[in-house]
């Protein structure tokens, strides 16, 4: 009983808020979930049903596999305990099957998966210092990041309700950068490594990874006031990274090379044939692109040379700029791969192709571990978290998930900026009036767009413009923390030797 | 108060645990011709909106009472009606007299939720945020903890939003009037509990600690003067708010018997369905609702009931004090509970509210009890296919439990409020000195013993003899438990001497 006692007592905070959420994701098992629940349903039935070489050519469904192959490998582990729970979901032909066993099983497999995220979290906390700690529990920074993270409000409606496998992945790229804070180089190279040929949207943090492995893995001294060493550069390290990015891209890869697929898997997961913007705008820098150029349309102002310039690529000039003048300069460890990592991903969404909503929470959880150690960057994950998440809204549109949205966005608000708040209360207040404002704003807008225009006549005429205001506003607060983040990084005076993690 | 953010987060996820098991099924969902609690309601907003008053109550053409007649107090007709009104504005076909019958989608199934979460809102959620920071000796900490805990009581919010039922309303209300009777604010507090006897009549279970309670206060003020004062200012009030709600009602003497016979049911046998009382258990037996003739049933139950509160209600009567009238509130609706007649299951919900109550001072039993008030009503959420917000539910209770009070520490006889009694019996028997391992041992045997029957009860079928079984075997069992838990409160209030109130709490 005593053992009990001690297990369940308050030493095991932990394992309480794991337990606490996962028990929450079991209650959200029967809400509304997404095309995507018939998309990775049919992946199931794919990798179940066919052999590798018609992976990625089957198109029966539109659902298409467009994933990297540890993916596809992934269904095929997961199918084969689908097949316990209903036989019919591997059915290539079963088109939007979704008996409530499948459902159950559907859900159980992204719940079950959390627990990598889990331990990740867990991993992450052992990284952060907790010297500013007070004696109260609820107070420390380990606890605090716990909970932004376990309960970040984007990962459970993206994965919990939408469907989605974020959980996992968000895990494997939260331990890398945890293995990074742990010197474990070799570890995180690997891990992500892994995450990469998983989902290919983390290509957008990949030069992070690339530039501060080669400048603070491959030369392994620094000189006395902190620039490079020159001479110090170590190949075998540097092949060393090469050859485990090598094999883990042979594993995955490699079968579809020998069977001559590599320019289908290719095309599968870079259809460059999709616009600038997705259905419903991503609220980044195309966004208020597009919001300018229908405003100028509507005025009579538009200019056929200002909408044909659309510079149709990816992650910009100004990102791979950025990069240079960090990394040269980069004395600041672990921390500083961070926050250019962050860096990265801010700028992708900010000027992607075809960028989803869902890839903000790229640029929220890591930014969460940076949250907790200084004031300045709390703020700005504040901003950006609370701009972000509000930018999923649009996601979940149905009336019996609005009380859902509405009550975990509340909560997770809340807790949030009042906790942050507490814990950096001996500096400068976190927001200044604007940001305030700004912030507040956001109940009127959602006031507005759920529960006003609908009822209004402009509901049947323009009917888009809820998520026109609601991606355009976000885009500005993202748009400005993506700017502050970028001030501060390039500001920020360099720390002499890496802060004991 | 400091730390209010976290007391807005443990509210908000109350809120979303209830929001999220009210996604799943009801009572009767898609079982006609009868349905279940969830077509009962919509029926009375149907039928308070369509008929005049007079016939609220009355069997007729328009109201057939055997189709789910009202027979709740007014208050619950005055509720059904404001809902009607407003659901006549959304879509007058779930309300339309006759052919709504059986109505079901997904939107009025939406807007039915909606009514129950605006009700717990308004009254049940303030209610239970101002007890807990008014209690006293416990650390912002603790009080954040019960507000949780309490909120997350698996019991109400699996009845309310998964059943179906407006429990919040009734338990608030009764809360309002527990906060206004412990802080002296009698008359509002008498008020308060008279609104909730007012919406549903089984709150009279509570009626006699409020009785005796404030009687207590008036004796202790002196009959003489301002005792005798507060006497008549709340007999007045109590008669003031029951004219008021019953006002329709008096007009004819046939109205307010009707009202009467709908509220009391004395036709109807000593238990109906299976409940984890006394004669459903008994009569695993002996079946004394065949063999003793109807009068005597009901005087057995008279005696047995009252003979158990008794004790109690004289104690608190002489002694008046919060935390006797907190346990007394306890152990009489339990008394009721386990001897009265016509009792159902969801009526263990009136005996854990006022253990949530005192969740704080005994956190070990307060949350083993509760977690057996869930349990004694697993026959019935199963038939409303609740499984999963159930194990989720109390699961999600007990961990809350366990990591805010540290319950399985606190098991020594002074944290069980035993320690008076304990002395008390070593003066006859001085080895007796076990207690508190006693208690860990059933406590492990009774959890055991849930969760078996629970998973035995949902795999297996019962043989084709006694189709019953299960359920018997889970209203016995709780029986059982609740048998012992009168016997441990009647303990701690007989036992509770002024040594008792000198001692500090440190948390």
């Amino acid at each position: 009983m005593a053992a009990f006692g001690i297990a369940t007592g308050g030493g095991n905070w932990f394992s309480a808020l794991a337990l606490g959420v996962t028990l929450l994701k079991c209650l959200l098992i029967p809400t509304y979930h997404s095309t995507d629940f018939e998309v990775h349903r049919n992946w199931l039935a794919i990798t179940h049903s066919l052999p590798i070489s018609q992976w990625y050519y089957e198109a029966t469904s539109e659902w298409t596999l467009d994933y990297p192959p540890f993916f596809a490998w992934f269904e095929y582990a997961l199918s084969h305990v689908a097949k316990y729970f209903d036989q019919e979901m591997l059915n290539v032909r079963n088109l939007n099957y979704s008996s409530p066993r499948t459902l159950l099983f559907q859900r159980f497999s992204v719940i079950f998966t959390d627990a990598l995220f889990v331990y990740a979290v867990h991993e992450c906390c052992k990284c952060i210092d907790g010297k500013k700690a007070g004696k109260e529990l609820t107070e420390k920074p380990k606890f605090i990041l716990s909970v932004l993270l376990l309960w970040n409000f984007g990962l459970l409606i993206v994965d919990h309700i939408h469907f989605q496998y974020n959980g996992f992945l968000s895990g494997l790229m939260l331990l890398s950068i945890a293995r990074f804070f742990q010197k474990r180089h070799m570890e995180g190279a690997f891990l992500f490594a892994v995450l990469l040929h998983f989902k290919h949207i983390y290509l957008y943090i990949a030069p992070a990874y690339g530039v501060y492995l080669l400048r603070s893995y491959c030369f392994t001294a620094n000189k006395p006031d902190g620039s490079i060493r020159w001479n110090s550069f170590s190949f075998v390290r540097l092949i060393s990274l090469g050859l485990i990015v090598f094999l883990v891209s042979a594993v995955s890869l490699g079968p579809f090379l020998a069977l001559n697929q590599l320019p289908q898997v290719f095309s599968r997961l870079f259809p460059f044939k999709r616009g600038l913007c997705h259905a419903y705008w991503a609220p980044n820098f195309w966004a208020l692109y597009s919001a300018l150029d229908k405003v100028l349309s509507v005025i009579g102002l538009n200019d056929k040379w200002f909408s044909s310039a659309v510079p149709a690529h990816s992650p910009s000039l100004s990102d791979a700029l950025g990069h240079l003048y960090l990394h040269s300069d980069c004395r600041v460890g672990p921390r500083g791969f961070l926050r250019c990592l962050i860096l990265c991903a801010l700028s992708s969404f900010m000027f992607g192709w075809h960028v989803h909503e869902k890839a903000i929470l790229l640029a929220v959880l890591p930014m969460s571990l940076l949250s907790v150690g200084k004031a300045v960057d709390a703020s700005i994950f504040l901003i950006l978290t609370t701009t972000g998440h509000y930018s999923l809204f649009p996601l979940l549109f149905t009336a019996a998930e609005l009380p859902i949205k509405i009550l975990l966005m509340l909560l997770f608000t809340i807790y949030s900026i009042s906790s942050l708040k507490t814990l950096f209360r001996k500096e400068k207040p976190l927001f200044n009036w604007m940001e305030t404002f700004y912030l507040l704003g956001l109940g009127p807008l959602e006031v507005f767009c759920e529960f006003v225009f609908p009822f209004t006549s402009w509901n049947l005429k323009y009917p888009f413009i809820p998520l026109l205001l609601t991606s355009v506003y976000c885009a500005v607060g993202i748009t400005y923390a993506w700017f502050k983040l970028y001030v501060s990084v390039l500001t920020d005076p360099p720390v002499g030797k890496t802060k004991k993690q | 108060m400091e730390k209010w953010y976290l007391m807005t987060a443990a509210v908000l996820l109350g809120l979303t645990v209830r929001w999220t098991v009210s996604l799943n099924s009801y009572s009767g969902a898609g079982k006609p011709p009868m349905f279940g609690d969830y077509e009962a309601q919509r029926h009375w907003q149907e039928i308070t909106f369509n008929l005049p008053i007079k016939q609220w109550y009355f069997n007729s053409s328009d109201n057939n009472l055997q189709y789910w007649g009202l027979d709740y107090p007014p208050l619950t007709a005055y509720h059904s009606f404001l809902c009607a009104y407003v659901a006549k504005f959304i879509n007058p076909d779930w309300i339309a007299l006759h052919t709504s019958r059986g109505y079901e989608s997904q939107a009025h199934k939406l807007f039915m939720r909606a009514t129950v979460l605006i009700a717990d809102l308004l009254i049940y959620i303030p209610a239970v945020v101002l007890y807990c920071c008014c209690l006293k000796e416990v650390s912002t900490k603790k009080k954040i903890a019960s507000a949780l805990c309490i909120l997350l009581y698996p019991g109400l919010i699996l009845i309310d939003y998964g059943h179906f039922q407006y429990n919040s309303v009734s338990l608030g209300f009764a809360l309002w009037g527990v906060l206004g009777v412990s802080y002296d604010w009698d008359l509002l507090g008498s008020l308060a509990f008279c609104l909730a006897i007012n919406y549903k009549q089984m709150e009279l279970y509570h009626s006699l600690p409020f009785f005796c309670f404030l009687l207590g206060k008036c004796f202790k003020k002196g009959l003489k003067g301002k005792g005798l004062v507060l006497l008549i200012k709340l007999t007045c009030t109590v008669v003031a708010s029951f004219v008021l709600c019953w006002l329709p009602f008096f007009t004819e003497r046939e109205q307010t018997l009707q009202v009467l016979r709908r509220l009391f049911p004395v036709d109807r046998g000593l238990f109906e369905d299976k409940v984890a009382n006394i004669w459903c258990s008994f009569s695993v037996f002996l079946k004394i609702r065949d063999i003793l003739p109807h009068h005597i049933q009901i005087m057995i139950s008279f005696c047995f009931t009252f003979l158990s509160l008794l004790p109690a209600c004289i104690k608190l009567t002489l002694h008046p004090s919060p935390k006797g009238f907190r346990f007394t509130l306890v152990s009489c609706a339990l008394s009721f509970f386990l001897f009265s007649f016509q009792v159902h299951e969801k009526s263990i919900l009136l005996v854990s509210l006022p253990v949530c109550l005192v969740l704080s001072e005994i956190p070990f039993m307060s949350t083993w009890f509760l977690l057996v008030s869930t349990f004694s009503m697993l026959p019935l959420l199963l038939k409303d296919e609740l499984l999963m917000p159930s194990v989720v539910t109390v699961m999600a209770f007990f961990i809350a439990c366990a990591t805010s009070f540290s319950i399985f520490e606190k098991t020594s006889e002074e944290e069980l409020q035993l320690k008076c009694f304990s002395t008390s019996v070593r003066k006859y028997f001085t080895c007796f000195t076990f207690l508190p391992k006693i208690i860990q041992h059933l406590f492990l045997m009774s959890v055991i013993a849930m969760i078996l029957l629970t998973m035995m009860t949902v795999t297996l079928d019962p043989p084709q003899k006694l189709p019953d079984l299960f359920s018997v075997l889970v209203c016995f069992v709780s029986c059982l438990h609740f048998l012992f838990f009168l016997v441990y409160f009647n303990i701690i209030i007989m036992w509770d001497s002024k040594n008792g109130r000198s001692q500090k709490k440190i948390n």
